[in-house]
């Protein structure tokens, strides 16, 4: 589903990812943990191109996404992303949030996207919010929300960039088990995520990045309980 | 007093005149700024470094000279290079510079908006698949522009005040109008104030107007 190959990406003369090579199969949820700073959210965000790669190249589903000679808005329809900070546009209506994409973007009718948006709405539990501005929403239906606005696009792989540490703790598990839900439905997903029980419980595998490469990886239970690398345990011995 | 009645309609032709200026200049003001805000924000440098160029010189030189230069200058070019006298009508020449001169603070008005939007707002348009211009028209501009309205207002009492600046080409618009007062009458201090509470009620009537438009913008958008 996605094969990266020797991804490497620099801020300046700041090598962030020094050569990353992974695959994601189709269904797989990997979760991603690592140190601030180790460069986590570049990966992610070199999936759907938010970020440039210096060099290496990144397959999705078959095509290309580093040659420029294909259409990037095309590939990112199929890559929806879910932000720290929510990310949700301000001035629209949840209903609003979820159906501008569709409608603008793939040509969908104002009821066809409607119809989308409402049964994400059902499967976020916010059919009583659609009406309502993101400012009157609690952190965890925001980030439900922007969950169901991504979900509007029907991607094929779906991107976290640690989707619940701006919330409160009361929050964590609604969101988490929206997301566990989608992975039950088989979506493929990638997590940054340092909600270790959730890494257990849905992840089929973790990787490990430290310093722009992944370091270790493997099934949760490998790294969570049997890890190799002497700079994985003293990371986990730190969060777990 | 009895002069201040007398000058009255007088000064009220030409508060007639400054609004018309003000307003087309205001319109095509916020035209000429979007595309040259637009401009300065944009990487390709064949539409940045016009924007910045025009930018740096409308708002390094005084509107004063901007005016002379318009009004003067470019006839006395025109016929340097095809030896045929030229002129401009002021009130076209009042518009094409006011314009022009409102037009590169309002740019500067529009960029700072754009900018003051969080990165993530675009983010989130282009992770979703829209276009640079989907992103800017549905996500960007909306926002930004609830946002300027304040500095937007602010500006357009600035132009409205400095186009007293268009008597010395003749524009017989509100000061203009005081000074031929003055000139037949010589009542100065009561044509003079007449002009000043005329510009007065002018000026507080558009800042009331921004403040109720920004009550009226700001209802879906609580969040800052
Ligand atoms: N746009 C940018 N310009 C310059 N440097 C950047 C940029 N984005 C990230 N960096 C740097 O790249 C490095 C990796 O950042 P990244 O956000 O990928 O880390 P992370 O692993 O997601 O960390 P965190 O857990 O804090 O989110 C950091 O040193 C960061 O300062
Ligand atoms: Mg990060």
């Amino acid at each position: 589903m996605i094969v990266v190959n020797n991804l490497v990406k620099n801020f300046g003369s700041l090598e962030v990812l020094k050569g990353i090579s992974e695959r994601v199969k189709p269904q797989e949820v990997v979760c991603i943990i690592g140190p601030s700073g180790s460069g986590k959210s570049t990966f992610l965000r070199c999936l759907n191109l938010l970020e440039t790669p210096t060099s290496g190249d990144i397959t999705i589903d078959g095509k290309s996404i580093t040659d420029p000679k294909n259409d990037i808005n095309k590939i990112r329809e199929e890559v929806g992303m879910v932000f720290q900070r929510f990310n949700l546009f301000p001035h629209m209506t949840t209903l609003q949030n979820i159906t501008l994409a569709p409608m603008k973007v793939k040509g969908l009718s104002q009821k066809e996207a409607e119809e989308r948006a409402h049964n994400l709405l059902i499967k976020v539990g916010l059919t009583d919010k659609a009406h309502v501005y993101p400012d009157s929403l609690s952190g965890g239906q925001q980030q439900r929300v922007a969950i169901a606005r991504a979900l509007a696009m029907y991607p094929k792989i779906m991107l976290f960039d640690e989707p619940t540490s701006s919330l409160d703790p009361e929050m964590v598990g609604e969101v988490l088990a929206v997301m566990k839900d989608l992975a039950g439905e088989g979506m493929t997903m990638v997590v940054v995520t340092h909600e270790m029980g959730f890494a257990r419980e849905v992840g089929d595998r973790v990787l490990f990045i430290d310093e722009g490469i992944i370091v270790e990886q493997g099934t949760p239970a490998q790294i969570f309980s049997d890890a190799q690398n002497e700079r994985t345990r003293a990371f986990l011995s730190k969060i777990l | 007093m009895e002069h201040l009645i007398k000058v009255l309609p007088q000064l009220l032709r030409g508060a007639v005149i400054t609004v018309e200026i003000t307003s087309l200049s205001v319109f095509f003001g916020m035209l000429i700024g979007l595309f040259m805000g637009l401009g300065k924000l944009s990487k390709n440098p064949l539409f940045k470094l016009p924007a910045v160029i025009y930018v740096d010189f409308i708002r390094g030189t005084p509107l004063f000279v901007q005016i002379l230069l318009f009004y003067y200058g470019i006839p006395n070019l025109v016929f340097q290079y095809t030896g045929n006298p030229f002129n401009i009508e002021p009130m076209i020449a009042a518009v094409v510079v006011c314009s022009l001169n409102s037009g590169a603070y309002v740019a500067e008005i529009f960029r700072a908006g754009i900018q003051s939007i969080e990165r993530g707002q675009m983010e989130a348009a282009r992770s979703l698949g829209m276009n640079h211009s989907q992103a800017m028209r549905y996500i960007i501009l909306p926002q930004a522009f609830k946002r300027i309205v304040p500095p937007l207002g602010n500006e357009f009492i600035v132009l409205l005040k400095d186009t007293s600046l268009l008597a010395v080409i003749g524009v017989i618009e509100l000061t203009q109008s005081g000074r031929l007062y003055v000139a037949s009458t010589y009542a100065a201090f009561p044509a003079y104030i007449g002009v000043a509470l005329v510009y007065l009620v002018m000026t507080l009537s558009i800042s009331r107007l921004v403040d109720w438009t920004e009550r009226r913008l700001g209802v879906s958008d609580r969040r800052e």
